[in-house]
C-alpha cells in the first residue's frame, strides 16, 4: 500500500495497530479491547480525511500509483473481451486501448486511455498520452460498434494528448476534432466515464457522449493544475491554488452541469477495493445504457446536440 | 481592385475604432517583424498589412477582415450583446472579471469573436472571426455561443459559413466549461454538414489548442494564411516534452499543407477572390 502525504496519519495508526496485533498473537496480553478501539479510531480518521479532501488531494488520488486503470476495469467488467488494434493507416497507439466485450450477456465496445502499471509499461503506454493514431483507432472502433449496433463505453484517464513532433505532423488537432464531430452523430448510445485524469482536449477527444460520469476522486478540466499554475501563476508550485481555482473535481463538474453523475468510490479511493469499484461501475453502465437504448437513434443524436449546445455561461447586455 | 474599399474606408476615416486610433499615422516608417525591412505605414495598410518585401502577414482584427471580405465593406454585426461572466470567481494574480474589464478597455471589443453577415459578390456569407487581442483570442462560452448562433443563422439563411481562427486555445478562466466549447462547436457544425451548407475554415496566425482541435480543423475547406502557426500543442510545450529542437518551419501553414491538413494556403490579398470562387463552386 502506498500512502500519500495527507494519508500519513492513517499510516501511522495502522502501524501501531499492526504492532498491537503482533503482541496479541504472542498471547501474553489480551489486546482485543485495544485493537477494537484502535480500529474505530482509524475508521473515524479515514472517514474524516476522505470526506474532506480538497481539490489537489483528489488530483493526487486520481494519480495514485495503485489506482486501477482502464484495462483492469474492462477485464473485470467483461466475461470475455477481445482487444482490437490499429487505426488502419499509421499504426497501433498503445495509449488508447479498445475492443468488444461481453458484460452480462450484452456486447459493448469499451475503449479508453491506458496508463502503464510499472516503469517499463508507463513508457510503452506513453503515460496515457495518445497520438493521433489512438484517436483514429478509437473512431474506427466506434464506427464498427455503430455498424453492429453495440453501445459504446469510453474510459478517460489521461494527462493530455501527446505533445510531439510526429503527433503534430499526423494531425493531433484534426484527430480530436474529427472524433468530436463524428461522436456527435453516432447512432448508438455512448457513455463516457472519467476513471482518473481528464485533461483537456486529450480527454474530450474520446469524451463526447449521451451521458458523462466521473468517479468520485477524479478531475476533469481544460488544463492540468500544474499547467494552469505555470501559465497564470508563472510557476507549477502554485498547483494547489490552480486546482482550487479550476474547480475540477467530480462534485464541481456535476454542479457546473458538465457531467450527469458521480460514481462512488470505496472510502480511500478505487485502489482500496477495486472489486467493489467494478461493481459500482457496472451498475452505472448497465442502468444508463438501458435508459439510453430506449430512445430512438435520431432522438438520441438530437438530445446530444442539445446537451452540448446548452453548455456555456454568459450574459446578454442591451445596447 | 478588391481591396480598394477597405483602404478607402481607412483613408476617409470611416473606420475609427479605438484600435485604429492607436495605430501609427500613415507617414510613419515601420519595420517588418520578419525581414526587418522598413516601409511606410501607408504602404503597409494599402497592402492589407502584408510586408511589401517578404509577404509577411501581420495580424488583422475582425473588423478589418469583414471590410476586406464583404461587398462594399458593408455588413451587419450579429450577436454583439453576448458577454463573458466570471461564473467561477476565477482569480490568479487578478480576477477573471478584472481581466475582462481590462480587455474591453484595451481593445474596444466585446469578446474574442465577432460575427457578421453580408454578401460576397452577391452570395450571402456569415463570417465568424476571432480577435487575438482579446485575452489571446481564447475560446470561452461567448466564443462558443457565437459560433453556435452563427451556425443557426447560416442554416436559417441557407448561407455558407466562414470561421476565421486566431487563438491561443481555450480560456482557462472558464475551466471545464471552456473545454466543453470544443464539443459544443463541433456538435453544432454537424448540423451544417447534415443540411449540406458549406463551412469554410481559415486559420491565421496563431491557431492553436482547443480551437484547432475543434472547429478550425473541421472545414469542408481548410485554408490558412501563409506562415501562420497552426497546431494542437504549442511549440514550447513540445520542445520541453521531447527535449529536442523543432524542425524549421514546424507547425507553419506550409508544413500543414505538406502534412495534408490544409486544402490550400491563401494570400490575404486574394482571400475575397478565393471566397467568391468557392461560393460559386459550392452553390446548391
Ligand atoms: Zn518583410
Amino acid at each position: 500500500m502506498t500512502y500519500l502525504e495527507f494519508e500519513k496519519p492513517v499510516a501511522e495508526l495502522q502501524e501501531q495497530l499492526d504492532k498491537l496485533r503482533l503482541i496479541g498473537e504472542q498471547g501474553k496480553v489480551d489486546v482485543t479491547a485495544s485493537v477494537a478501539e484502535m480500529e474505530e479510531k482509524i475508521g473515524e480518521l479515514r472517514k474524516n480525511i476522505y470526506e474532506n479532501l480538497n481539490a489537489w488531494q483528489r488530483v493526487q488520488l486520481s494519480r495514485h500509483p495503485d489506482r486501477p486503470y482502464t484495462l483492469y476495469y474492462i477485464e473485470n467488467l467483461c466475461e470475455n473481451f477481445v482487444e482490437l488494434h490499429g487505426d488502419r493507416a499509421v499504426g497501433d497507439d498503445k495509449a488508447i486501448v479498445g475492443g468488444f466485450g461481453l458484460m452480462d450477456g450484452q456486447t459493448y465496445l469499451f475503449l479508453g486511455q491506458q496508463k502503464g502499471v510499472n516503469t517499463k509499461m508507463r513508457q510503452y503506454r506513453r503515460f496515457g498520452m495518445a497520438n493521433p493514431e489512438g484517436y483514429r483507432k478509437a473512431l474506427r472502433l466506434m464506427k464498427l460498434a455503430e455498424k453492429f449496433n453495440k453501445p459504446i463505453v469510453t474510459f478517460i484517464d489521461t494527462p493530455g494528448a501527446f505533445p510531439g513532433i510526429e503527433a503534430e505532423e499526423r494531425g493531433q488537432a484534426e484527430a480530436i476534432a474529427r472524433n468530436l464531430f463524428e461522436m456527435t452523430l453516432l447512432k448508438v448510445p455512448v457513455i463516457c466515464i472519467v476513471l482518473g485524469e481528464g485533461a483537456s482536449g486529450g480527454a474530450i477527444g474520446i469524451g463526447l457522449g449521451d451521458r458523462i460520469f466521473m468517479l468520485e476522486n477524479t478531475w476533469y478540466s481544460v488544463i492540468s493544475p500544474e499547467g494552469c499554475a505555470s501559465i497564470l501563476w508563472r510557476s507549477a508550485d502554485f498547483k494547489e491554488q490552480a486546482a482550487e481555482a479550476l474547480q475540477l473535481t467530480a462534485k464541481n463538474n456535476f454542479e457546473l452541469g458538465i457531467i450527469d453523475g458521480i460514481i462512488k468510490e470505496p472510502l480511500g479511493g478505487a485502489h482500496v477495493n477495486p472489486k467493489s469499484m467494478v461493481t459500482n461501475l457496472k451498475r452505472a453502465i448497465k442502468k444508463n445504457i438501458k435508459e439510453l437504448s430506449a430512445m430512438d437513434p435520431e432522438e438520441r443524436i438530437q438530445a446530444r446536440i442539445d446537451k452540448y449546445s446548452a453548455m456555456g455561461r454568459f450574459t446578454e447586455v442591451s445596447k | 481592385m478588391e481591396r480598394v474599399s477597405w483602404f478607402k474606408r481607412l483613408k476617409e476615416g470611416i473606420t475609427t475604432s479605438t484600435r485604429e486610433k492607436k495605430e501609427a499615422p500613415d507617414g510613419v516608417w515601420v519595420k517588418c517583424p520578419s525581414c526587418k525591412k522598413a516601409y511606410r505605414n501607408k504602404e503597409f495598410l494599402e497592402n492589407l498589412k502584408i510586408c511589401p518585401y517578404c509577404d509577411h502577414h501581420s495580424r488583422l482584427n475582425s473588423e478589418e477582415y469583414f471590410d476586406i471580405i464583404y461587398d462594399e465593406s458593408e455588413y451587419k454585426i450579429l450577436f454583439a450583446d453576448l458577454r463573458s461572466i466570471d461564473f467561477l470567481g476565477f482569480t490568479d494574480s487578478k480576477s477573471y472579471q478584472v481581466r475582462l474589464d481590462e480587455a474591453y478597455e484595451k481593445t474596444g471589443l466585446s469578446d474574442a469573436m465577432a460575427v457578421a453577415e453580408g454578401t460576397v459578390d452577391g452570395h450571402p456569407l456569415v463570417v465568424a472571426c476571432m480577435d487575438f487581442e482579446f485575452i489571446g483570442g481564447s475560446m470561452g462560452s461567448v466564443v462558443g455561443e457565437k459560433i453556435a448562433r452563427a451556425v443557426d443563422r447560416a442554416l436559417e439563411q441557407r448561407s455558407a459559413l466562414l470561421i476565421i481562427s486566431k487563438s491561443g486555445g481555450a480560456r482557462m478562466m472558464e475551466s471545464s466549461i471552456s473545454l466543453m466549447q470544443l464539443a459544443k462547436t463541433s456538435a453544432k457544425l454537424t448540423q451544417l454538414a447534415r443540411e449540406g451548407v458549406p463551412y469554410f475554415s481559415l486559420m491565421t496566425d496563431p491557431t492553436t489548442g482547443g480551437v484547432t482541435a475543434s472547429y478550425a480543423m473541421l472545414g469542408d475547406i481548410n485554408m490558412a494564411e501563409p506562415g501562420a502557426l497552426i497546431g494542437f500543442a504549442g511549440p514550447r510545450v513540445i520542445k520541453e516534452t521531447i527535449k529536442k529542437d523543432l524542425p524549421k518551419g514546424f507547425q507553419r501553414s506550409e508544413f500543414l499543407l505538406e502534412s495534408g491538413f490544409l486544402d490550400f494556403i491563401v494570400d490575404r490579398r486574394l482571400l475575397r477572390q478565393r471566397l467568391m470562387e468557392l461560393l460559386v463552386l459550392f452553390k446548391s
